[in-house]
């Protein structure tokens, strides 16, 4: 049986990209970026607040942290909730005690489960990032127009009305998108999504509803990459986040300012065994002149600035 | 289907007719980068479904994309302050998307050879005037960007069919990159032309070591010298090849290029090294090799084709 003759036809082969999201670019040709103060690297540290139901649907599929055992899971469950309750007050005190903010990202039912937690993340002054409604509400593609603008409204909606906060900045639920997310956050006010993880530095994405940027929200020095998808150990996290951060540091001085992502995830790095770890790849970086601890919307501000 | 595909003679690896490289080299050493085009929103093949997720996988696609907008150049600068040149496995579909990418590697005199039109086009089914059209559409494509006629075959997401081999050998291909049996090359039983398998060490791969094998970066980096430091020795018995093939939207992130730069830095500070392509390989392996190898294999040497 042989494939039918539309499986060699390639309606995309063209200069550029197969899509009009974003153009081709060379990181390596972009013009210098300059953060503020002179500063090489741009510290963005994202914890994650996620709410994983008991009873998930799973649609198309059961984000990474879902329940995992029949029903009811209570293991995964508390497992997970132990993040919001525990691990993320020794994340909290981390960054306060080496005086750093945090964009951090929330899914909108936690928001509504723990008002407390979101306030712990307002009354720091810290970003408050949509993540969408919960774990277990995702966007895909396949996924009704009208269903996904409402899941959209929802979550963003509720984020902005708890935190009274803008709330600018939206993290797809398993960076799952479909093929009209962009759009529906760019209509819903959202400035810039992390879910796209091809580049290390900010760019700008078209939409039916004007410019979307991207932000380098780093999976593959993410806490759940390297910890649990590769099983390395606390001190290669450190070892990793520390060996990228020299990389980024030393290309800042001949390609101008970069961006060092640290997505965290409170029931992954908040464990006690783990919290310090996180405390010294922080420490390192932070021992480096010319380190801009940020949050997300900030440095894209400063990225937009140099872009002019 | 076959049990048994007969590609090629069983070929201990003791007393074998001794290779030595040019210059009296004992490994000759080469790397390669997949340079990959993955297709957002690529059609279904019935026995592969290119995203896990449902299109467009947006995390996934921007995973491989990262390659050609930041991890490729890294990965060059590391192999130019090494004096490697690239032969990249190509989706030669990237010559019409990032012609940008082909200027840089042809300013190298880097070699392409083929990795088929999308690594999210499989020949899983393809009949064979679909198998011939990407592989005529590979040769004119890559003829068109560059000027060069490609030689070399790795197929897409290894993707094949039972007739890739002989149809390779009559498009007047040297060399397959599909096959992992040795750690030297070797004839391969084709219908009409000839064909050697260039050994591709598909283990030191690095999406198997990081992703299959779960390997850290400064581990890979170790893994390289010492599958080296192997083959090294025992190329002064019979010289060896040694490759390493590569994603830029794996070893080009910020905490895996330094510890491949610093293989590559110790590799290249041996002597009796020949830093080479495949092509280079298989051209000298042709001329001074192959007729003898295949008398001791018991085959018929088979003829070039243009």
């Amino acid at each position: 049986m042989s494939l039918p003759a539309d499986y060699l036809k390639y309606p995309w082969r063209r200069h550029g990209m197969d899509h009009d999201r974003y153009a081709f670019s060379n990181l390596f040709e972009r013009p210098p970026v300059a953060w503020p103060n002179g500063a090489k690297v741009a510290l963005w540290v994202v914890p994650a607040l996620e709410f994983f139901p008991l009873n998930p649907a799973g649609k198309p599929f059961k984000a990474p942290g879902s329940m995992a055992t029949p029903y009811p899971d209570f293991r995964h469950y508390t497992t997970r909730d132990y993040g919001n309750r525990v691990g993320i007050y020794r994340i909290f005190r981390v960054l306060d005690e080496l005086k750093i903010p945090a964009s951090v990202a929330i899914n909108s039912a936690v928001a509504e489960r723990y008002p407390a937690l979101l306030q712990e993340v307002t009354r720091r002054d810290w970003e408050v990032i949509a993540h969408g409604v919960d774990m277990d509400v995702l966007h895909y593609g396949g996924l009704a127009e009208a269903e996904e603008t409402r899941q959209v409204a929802v979550a963003v909606e509720a984020l902005r009305k708890a935190s009274g906060q803008p709330v600018t900045g939206w993290l797809s639920p398993a960076k799952c998108q479909s093929f009209a997310t962009p759009d529906l956050l760019a209509a819903q006010g959202i400035e810039y999504v992390c879910d796209w993880v091809n580049d290390d530095m900010p760019y700008a994405m078209s939409t039916a509803r004007g410019t979307l940027h991207s932000m380098p929200h780093s999976t593959e020095l993410s806490d759940r990459q390297i910890l649990i998808d590769y099983h390395f150990s606390e001190d290669e996290y450190v070892e990793q986040v520390c060996d990228a951060f020299d990389c980024l540091y030393a290309e800042a001085g001949d390609y101008g300012g970069r961006v060092l992502s640290l997505p965290v995830i409170p029931y992954i790095t908040g464990l006690p065994y783990r919290i310090r770890a996180f405390r010294r790849a922080v420490e390192y970086v932070l021992g480096h002149e010319g380190v801009w601890a940020a949050k997300g919307s900030d440095i894209l501000a400063a990225w937009k600035k140099a872009q002019a | 289907m076959m049990r048994d595909p007969k590609l090629y003679e069983f070929w201990p690896y003791v007393d074998r007719p001794k290779i030595t490289w040019p210059n009296g080299a004992r490994i000759a050493f080469w790397v390669a980068p997949n340079i990959e085009y993955y297709e957002l929103d690529p059609p279904s093949n019935p026995q592969r479904t290119p995203w896990a997720r449902p299109n467009p996988d947006v995390l996934h696609y921007a995973q491989r994309d990262y390659g050609n907008r930041v991890g490729h150049w890294r990965m060059m600068e590391a192999m130019d302050k090494y004096g490697v040149r690239g032969s990249i496995s190509l989706s030669v579909a990237l010559c019409q998307h990032h012609p940008e990418i082909i200027a840089a590697c042809v300013e190298r005199d880097w070699e392409f050879f083929s990795h088929g039109i999308y690594n999210t086009r499989y020949c899983y089914g393809m009949d064979e005037a679909q198998e011939r059209a990407i592989i005529e559409d590979s040769i004119n494509t890559v003829k068109v960007a560059t000027g060069q006629r490609i030689h070399g075959w790795l197929a897409p997401a290894l993707t094949h069919t039972e007739r890739t081999f002989d149809l390779l050998a009559e498009y007047g291909f040297k060399y397959t990159c599909d096959l992992f049996q040795d750690d030297q090359p070797q004839p391969i039983h084709v219908k009409q032309g000839r064909l050697i398998s260039m050994p591709y060490s598909l283990e030191v791969n690095d999406v198997i070591a990081y992703n299959s094998y779960l390997m850290s970066p400064r581990r890979y980096g170790d893994v390289l010298k010492m599958q080296f430091d192997q083959l090294y020795e025992e190329g002064a018995e019979s010289g060896t090849v040694m490759c390493i093939p590569l994603h830029a939207y794996l070893v080009g992130h910020p905490h895996r290029v330094g510890p491949f730069a610093d293989a590559l830095k110790y590799i290249t500070s041996h002597e009796d090294v020949w830093v080479t392509t495949a092509r280079e390989i298989a051209d000298y392996y042709y001329a001074n090799f192959y007729a003898g190898i295949c008398k001791q294999l018991g085959m018929t040497p088979g003829e070039a084709r243009a």
